[in-house]
């Protein structure tokens, strides 16, 4: 009841904030359920990381570019070893196995699970695409989403043509976790540049737009077996929520609207399995499901 | 839905992908570009043992930190993006924190990728600079006294730097024992530099590329090759005749 009344008052304060009706029907905790875990996910698996420098609890070393967990488990970013290989220097079987074990997680639970419950630039993002929609800004010029594409492609030719990990002097979400983990300042003026970039020049500018390590992570979205799935389609009241809230909107109109007779399952590479869509719903059309569910209503 | 012609929509759709295609690829060149400008590795940075000659290096190392972290005496560190090395990179500076050349080598045994060698299994063998004594005007043993601190805290003592003796001009009676270093076995850990006792190191380690000069590839050493062949190359000296007026006086140090 209380919740309700809370819900309520929230309602009112921004009556045109999208999940309004969800936090309605279902509670501010219901419509917030995928949102929370995932910053529950995001914060945990950073305090993993800090526990090491700032308890001497070391269970994770590294950081996100490589890592070692327990003494045994070495997990490694796909694509900063692509950069490496292309640049014509073989790694050792540690970096290599990593890699193997992380391909083979987001190909199951899908590739860009790692942007929305992994990455911590995912948590600036989001911040700054909050902000922007709270403050109503419409300026700037968003490029082509396809420009990630290409910059994986020119970032691999870069790296092969200088013999060097090129992305990695511009990183933002590495030099994020770095700078979390290892300590150092001037790392935060890039963090702030994203920040700026999604606020004021681009909607979803850099995750949705511009970074190549989201592409090859969503390279492994073709295949991945956990997916959202637009179940109960039927009852969809077009309140545009679900669009207004995914960072990646248009995924959702073909499996939502049955476009060409298309299934109730997101399939495009570039969804991220954030649920935030699920959350926002106030007719519970989206939950997740695996690749291969066509059940819809 | 409607029945838009097909023309336009493709043009749109390649005007789309030059954009994204053209921002793309400056974006990855400004990267490259980046990154060669930032690739230069300054005087005073040194690469952990085994690293790879700097270009591999930054091929190789993917800025993880587990060398790092496997340090037991906090001397590595990560370049922050401010500093002038890579961002990201493990580096040390002797002057601050020299290399305590663990037996294990730890910071080796950590690196996922191998950007630092895996098959040094030796200390003695890493190369992460090389001394210089770069300064001979404020080189205390230089000023003829018996500093030696340098030669002292060597952990190659006698084999990196030794004390070679020589004649002091100034006070014509006394000898000076300069520090001389190796390259042969010098490792760079950078303790000579750390200890040094002046305001400013009179003996750096500098990366080897700095630090070392190199012969023409066709010079051979005349007393070398001929320790190797067990005799001169070119045979002994002739002896020619001296031909000359009877009266001229010989030549100094031609006997008759």
């Amino acid at each position: 009841m209380s919740a309700r009344t809370a819900a309520g008052s929230r309602g009112k304060a921004a009556p045109l904030a999208p999940g309004h009706e969800a936090v309605a029907v279902k509670g501010w905790l219901g419509a917030h359920k995928w949102l929370l875990a995932r910053r529950c996910v995001q914060f945990a698996i950073l305090a993993l990381f800090l526990a090491g420098p700032w308890a001497g609890l070391w269970i994770v070393k590294g950081n996100l570019s490589s890592s070692l967990t327990l003494g045994t488990l070495p997990l490694t970013d796909p694509f900063v070893l692509a950069q490496s290989i292309a640049a014509r220097h073989w790694p050792a079987a540690a970096a290599l196995t990593g890699a193997a074990i992380v391909l083979l997680f987001y190909a199951v639970v899908g590739g860009r699970v790692f942007c929305s419950w992994v990455c911590p630039v995912n948590v600036v993002t989001d911040g700054a695409a909050w902000l922007r929609r709270r403050l109503g800004i419409k300026t700037g010029k968003v490029p082509s989403s396809a420009t990630r594409w290409w910059l994986l492609g020119g970032v691999l030719l870069a790296s092969a043509a200088t013999g060097m990990t090129v992305w990695e002097f511009v990183n933002p979400v590495s030099m994020t976790h770095r700078a979390l983990i290892f300590g150092g300042s001037a790392a935060w003026l890039v963090v702030i540049a994203v920040f700026a970039y999604d606020l004021l020049v681009a909607n979803r500018g850099w995750c949705g737009h511009v970074c190549p390590m989201g592409a090859c992570y969503a390279t492994l979205g073709r295949v991945a077996l956990l997916r959202v799935s637009a179940a109960q389609r039927s009852a969809c009241n077009d309140c545009m929520d679900c669009f207004v809230v995914c960072p990646e909107p248009q995924v959702i109109r073909p499996a939502l609207k049955a476009v060409d007779g298309a299934g109730p399952v997101i399939t495009f590479s570039e969804c991220t399995n954030c649920g935030r869509c699920i959350d926002v719903c106030s007719k519970n059309v989206f939950r997740y499901a695996h690749r291969f569910d066509q059940r819809s209503a | 839905m409607s029945p838009t012609p097909s023309q336009p929509g493709r043009r749109r759709f390649l005007n789309g992908a030059a954009g994204a295609a053209g921002g793309a690829l400056l974006l990855s060149l400004g990267a490259g570009l980046t990154a060669r400008q930032a690739a230069a590795l300054p005087a005073d940075a040194l690469r952990p043992p085994g690293a790879l000659a700097e270009n591999d290096f930054l091929g190789a190392c993917i800025r993880c930190g587990l060398c790092v972290r496997d340090c037991p005496y906090d001397t590595l560190r990560l370049a922050d993006p401010a500093d002038q090395v890579a961002a990201g990179t493990p580096y040390f500076q002797a002057r601050k924190v020299a290399c305590e050349m663990c037996e294990d080598i730890p910071c080796v045994k950590a690196c996922p990728t191998a950007a630092l060698d895996h098959t040094l299994k030796d200390i003695a063998q890493a190369r992460m600079g090389l001394a210089v004594l770069v300064d001979q005007e404020t080189c205390l043993n230089f000023l003829g006294l018996r500093c030696d601190v340098c030669y002292r805290v060597c952990p190659v003592i006698d084999r990196a730097i030794t004390l070679t003796r020589r004649h002091n001009e100034r006070s014509d009676r006394h000898a000076m024992l300069i520090p001389t270093v190796h390259s042969e076995a010098c490792t760079g850990c950078g303790k000579c530099e750390k200890s040094c006792v002046l305001e400013e190191a009179a003996i750096k380690v500098f990366p080897i590329a700095l630090a070392k000069g190199m012969l023409g590839r066709h010079y051979r050493k005349g007393w070398e090759e001929e320790a190797k062949a067990g005799g001169s190359l070119i045979g002994d000296q002739t002896q020619l005749p001296a031909r000359r007026p009877d009266d001229a006086p010989l030549p100094r140090g031609v006997l008759k």
